[in-house]
């Protein structure tokens, strides 16, 4: 299957890779995906306390090229968004951006899902409301 | 990554035509254009003289007689004929076939056709190594039994069945023996009647003929095995298979047989030296796992997981340099990881983060070292952004995760 630009220059420049402190009260981790589905997005988020805008975002992925790329996409849009903005990234919008073909949506949904499980352990960490949209869409 | 050329390391998909294959294919497109069923010419005659001349090419590799050779459009044709045709002409004697879980698509989905015709299908479990477990075979074994269809070497893995004990017991219990030795064919020896096999599929494209001529072997006494032919037509090839034949495809087959059969010890030899040092630098790294009995395994394939990293987008870090095949779930359109190697026990997690290398007759050392070089950096990107890479070097424990599976 040959890959969009989009995926391949994600993939060979992959933007935000890296740990963030998982305990630090301000950092939410999103870990979805399992290996035996050949899937595994760890998206981390840290929060800045006083704005509610997210800071910095950092990925590591087990898969292939589009989940890669996916997780990379998510990292860069979720850069200086609210919590509540950042809960509005649709995977249908990575799907788009990155061009994906049908066989690899459950990549973005994957990503999408890791966004929203990032958000939830940030909130749950800091006693926050969860909001009714970061219910697992696809869990 | 710099530009350099393109290595192929996939010869199990399908080989390169040797230049001595086309040199000899070339006429037949040409002026020796014939229709080898035309008696009546000497267009006619002469392509029927090539066939003649190519059928004792390949029955001389097999050792067996060339009438015995009924050409087909390749191995799943082979595979197709083989057992429909064993089923219908035999259903007298009964409707039971076993097979294995590790076969081609082209025995398993034969087979399923066949249960819906009334087929009763056997389908033996391997062991962890690969290979098919004797006593299960035997046991299997029913008075309604007609065949036992096993192939000589696996695709994926490359392992080698015990073929001369299956057709011992094929043999004790009356049966007829089928093999799809599409991936040992020229490359290995394959003496159907030494080991009592009645029938064998292979095909050209993978000995470095060309794509889209194949062959089924037919035992023609002790036993004389009939098959009922699946295409109706002309009557060619003593009726199994009507059609056309394929002049230029099945003389470079013939050639493509020749060569094998002249070069099969020295391509052995370099390619299995070449594979070894293949193997050996791969699996100095830390967390790999070589897929497959390796002492019965053909010389020339390896089949590594590299644990902790998905195996497509591996390929996708050296693919414009290097050219492999991966059980990874992700290249097929089923989103299922190899069912060859999860046949085998072999857990998903390890077998999306397989890479099967299979080397060739224009493989040089050069591509092998290259090859090493890309797929070791390639392993240690993947490893950099993989996160429960992360998560073993940390020594948290997989297994314990609750994973979210979708």
């Amino acid at each position: 299957m040959a890959y969009s630009e989009k995926v391949l220059d994600h993939f060979k420049n992959p933007k935000n890779v890296g740990t963030l402190n998982k305990e630090a009260k301000n950092v939410g981790t999103g870990l979805v995906g399992a290996p035996e589905c050949g899937d595994v997005m760890r998206l981390q988020i840290e929060v800045d306390e006083e704005s509610g805008v997210i800071r910095d975002a950092k990925f590591k992925t087990f898969g292939c090229g589009s989940a890669i790329a996916s997780s990379s996409l998510a990292t860069e849009w979720l850069k200086g968004k609210s919590l509540d903005e950042a809960l509005k990234i649709d995977n249908m919008d990575i799907v788009e951006e990155l061009a994906l073909p049908p066989v690899k949506i459950h990549c973005s949904v994957l990503a999408e899902d890791a966004i929203k499980a990032a958000i939830k352990d940030y909130q749950d960490k800091n006693g926050l409301t969860v909001s009714a949209d970061a219910a697992f869409a696809h869990a | 990554m710099e530009k350099r050329r393109l290595i192929y390391l996939d010869n199990n998909s399908t080989t390169p035509c040797d230049p001595r294959v086309v040199d000899t294919m070339v006429p037949y497109f040409y002026e020796k254009h014939g229709n080898a069923a035309s008696r009546s010419h000497q267009f006619g005659w002469e392509a029927e003289d090539a066939v003649d001349y190519a059928r004792e090419q390949i029955a001389k590799l097999l050792q067996v007689e060339d009438k015995e050779i009924i050409f087909t459009s390749g191995a799943t044709e082979s595979n197709n004929l083989a057992l429909k045709g064993i089923f219908e002409m035999y259903a007298k004697k009964g409707n039971h076939i076993i097979t294995a879980e590790t076969e081609h698509k082209a025995i398993l989905d034969t087979c399923k056709h066949l249960e819906k015709a009334g087929a009763e299908i056997t389908y033996l479990k391997v062991q962890e190594d690969g290979m098919v477990d004797l006593a299960a075979l035997e046991a299997a074994m029913k008075p309604t039994t007609i065949l036992v269809s096993l192939m000589w070497a696996n695709n994926e893995t490359g392992v080698i069945q015990d073929m001369r004990e299956i057709g011992k017991i094929c043999e004790k219990h009356g049966v007829l023996f089928h093999s799809d030795a599409t991936q040992a064919v020229g490359k290995i020896p394959t003496y159907p009647r030494e080991i009592g096999v009645h029938l064998l599929s292979f095909t050209a494209h993978k000995m470095y003929g060309p794509k889209g001529v194949g062959a089924l072997y037919v035992s023609r006494k002790n036993p004389r095995v009939k098959v009922t032919a699946q295409m109706d037509g002309g009557g060619h090839e003593r009726g199994m298979r009507s059609g056309t034949l394929n002049v230029p495809g099945i003389v470079g087959f013939g050639k493509a047989a020749e060569i094998a059969r002249e070069d099969m010890e020295k391509d052995t030899a370099r390619l299995s030296a070449l594979r070894d040092k293949l193997q050996r630098e791969l699996t100095q790294m830390e967390e790999t796992k070589v897929n497959g009995n390796e002492a019965n395994r053909m010389p020339h394939v390896t089949n590594i997981s590299f644990k902790h990293v998905e195996g497509e987008g591996l390929m996708m870090t050296f693919n414009q340099n290097v050219a492999v095949s991966s059980g990874s779930a992700c290249t097929s359109a089923s989103l299922e990881p190899s069912y060859v190697l999860v046949g085998m026990g072999l857990g998903d997690d390890l077998a999306h983060s397989s890479i099967r290398f299979s080397l060739g007759r224009f493989t040089t050392e050069q591509d092998v070292d290259d090859a090493i070089d890309l797929v070791r950096n390639g392993v240690n990107h993947m490893r950099d952004l993989s996160p429960i890479w992360e998560m073993y070097q940390d020594g948290v424990d997989l297994t314990k995760i609750e994973w979210s599976a979708h």
